[in-house]
């Protein structure tokens, strides 16, 4: 099936993905092949075929609630592009 | 032989008989990277003092053993302590991690040294290595060539005996058509028999840590030291870890080998093939039952992929929105456009695709279409394992469908990089181990052979892979670098 620009724009938002104009032509023609490409699953009936989203049989995997040291918060902060005051400073929200 | 070329094995020999010192050989490994990786750029960042200091320590301590004092390389996915982990991205160019991902920690509490941490396509998606957002990778046996990927840098690195081992990560072959293309040993094990705690996600159902090394005895020896349950990572599986080394009786009588035809098909490189088929006639003079079979699902296996892993992707990387790590747009007017924003200025062409890819797949109306119907389909390619390994103790086919293509060749156009995955994306999809070992060449090219066990079936894999390795000699063929 073949995405309209428009598609491709209502994707790119819901990604948080600012494109270009050039971006955009480029991805409905490439994003519209890969489509097509997969289409090809629906030559295979799965009706009643149980979806396996995990090989693995685990569930509800609990650890105790305990009381363990922390990683200092000068250490993580550090990696952040902007801190004021011990904080993630961000552009204002409302 | 000078240091630098030899396994880990061979290594801790001279340790043991102090013949040589940790010092010795991180210095020889050094010298060598700084001969060759000009030409392969294999790393992304060399860690050469820390590295100095720790083998100047081990040595002091002086008690050896496993891979005490062995210089490694870790695919820049793994989080290390301190050093930049920057997963070929610029989003985190800058990125320091606070702590050792699992599975490299396991390696450093045994001693092991960092070397630098290795070139890797960007989040780990791509087939080649020339998705990174700084530099391409070399193919040592070809500079003109890809050495593969994603694991691309890990793969040349041993191969160019820059280190004796390295770490990488599998989601669809990333390990192991690197392995291939580079003609050194690669493993993905069992989902969930290595912590992936640490290591910067791509597709989390898909994803696995693994090893390369250059004989199968040393990737056994890395596997021990890995494998096993971390509490940090609930996908890791509470089983005991078998000593992998004890498998390697070069026995595999009454073994039964079956190869799917559906891996052997016009697609795939007819001298590839060749070499396969060469090395199956090879597991039947040792005694092994070779026999042909079915998979019958396998054609969907990479459509279906596409689908699970960039559904994945686009989850996993949603957390890359320039507020606690990483790259940040600073013009952006409100949080809505920093976010958006950062991540194009931060992701590259490849990552975007996937991750546009994703969103689609998982978006309000084709989530039934498209990532529902991907994973029922992944029902049936696990499926169409469990039948065949009811009956036969190893699957064996080619790794990749050809030797190392050229730097440029593919990379226009996706669909056709993607075809690279084809043999090994339903491995994944089914969690089980898979291993690529040499077994030929062409066009002056390493072969690699694959060899699919059940899960946690990686004492099989070890035992023939290990018979294999004994009578052939593909194993001992390194590439002549011309040092410059």
């Amino acid at each position: 099936m073949a995405l309209t620009i428009k598609e491709v724009e209502y994707v790119a938002q819901l990604a948080r993905l600012q494109l270009n104009e050039d971006e955009k032509q480029i991805f409905a023609e490439q994003l519209s092949s890969i489509l097509e490409y997969v289409e090809k699953l629906n030559e295979l009936p799965t009706d009643g075929v149980e979806p396996l989203a995990h090989i693995l049989p685990v569930y509800n995997v609990f650890r105790a609630d305990e009381i363990r040291p922390g990683t200092p918060r000068e250490e993580i902060l550090a990696n952040a592009p902007l801190v004021e005051e011990g904080q993630y400073k961000v552009p204002k929200i409302m | 032989m000078e240091l630098h070329q030899l396994t880990i094995h061979e290594l801790q020999e001279l340790l043991s008989r102090k013949e040589t010192s940790a010092l010795e050989i991180t210095q020889a490994i050094f010298s060598r990277i700084h001969a060759v990786d000009k030409q392969v750029r294999a790393f992304i960042t060399l860690t050469e003092e820390e590295a100095l200091a720790k083998a100047r320590e081990i040595d002091n301590q002086g008690e050896y053993g496993r891979i005490a004092g062995i210089p490694l390389g870790l695919k820049d996915i793994f989080c290390t302590r301190g050093v930049k982990t920057t997963c070929a991205s610029r989003i985190l160019e800058n990125f320091v991690p606070t702590y050792d991902s699992t599975a490299a920690g396991k390696l450093f509490a045994d001693k092991g040294i960092l070397a630098g941490k290795l070139n890797m396509d960007e989040f780990a998606m791509g087939s080649s290595t020339e998705q990174s957002a700084f530099f391409s990778t070399c193919n040592p046996w070809d500079f003109t060539r890809v050495p593969g990927g994603s694991s691309g840098g890990s793969a040349a690195a041993v191969a160019a005996d820059e280190v004796p081992f390295a770490l990488g990560t599998d989601t669809g072959g990333s390990i192991r058509q690197p392995a291939s293309f580079c003609g050194v040993v690669g493993l993905k094990p069992t989902y969930g028999r290595v912590s992936r705690w640490g290591v910067i996600a791509y597709a989390s159902s898909l994803d696995q840590v693994g090893t390369f090394a250059k004989d199968v005895r040393d990737c056994a020896l890395v596997m021990n030291i890995i494998s096993g349950k971390d509490p940090l990572d609930s996908t890791s599986v509470d089983l005991p870890v078998p000593d992998y080394s004890a498998s390697l009786d070069g026995n595999v009588k009454g073994m039964k080998i079956a190869y799917p035809r559906e891996y052997f098909q016009p697609g795939i490189d007819s001298q590839v093939q060749e070499a396969i088929k060469k090395a199956l006639i090879k597991y039947e003079e040792m005694g092994a039952i070779v026999d042909e079979v079915s998979l019958p699902h396998s054609e969907y296996a990479l459509p279906a992929y596409y689908l699970v892993a960039t559904a994945e992707a686009s989850a996993n990387l949603a957390r890359y929105d320039g507020v606690r790590y990483g790259l940040r747009d600073f013009e952006a007017a409100n949080v809505i456009d920093m976010f958006s924003r950062s991540r194009a200025e931060g992701f590259g062409e490849e990552v975007k695709r996937r991750i546009m890819l994703g969103s689609y797949a998982l978006s309000s109306g084709y989530y039934d279409a498209y990532y529902l119907k991907a994973l029922k389909v992944r029902r049936l390619i696990a499926d169409d394992f469990s039948k065949v390994f009811a009956k036969f103790d190893l699957i064996v086919s080619p790794t990749a469908p050809t030797v190392a293509f050229k730097i440029g060749e593919q990379i226009g156009d996706p669909l056709t990089l993607y075809m690279n995955d084809i043999l090994t994306v339903p491995i994944n999809m089914a969690g089980l181990p898979a291993m690529s070992i040499p077994c030929g060449f062409h066009e002056g090219m390493p072969v690699g052979m694959q060899l699919v066990g059940p899960a946690f079936g990686e004492s099989t894999l070890f035992k023939a892979a290990f018979a294999f390795e004994q009578n052939t000699d593909f194993h001992t063929f390194r590439p002549a670098l011309e040092v410059k």
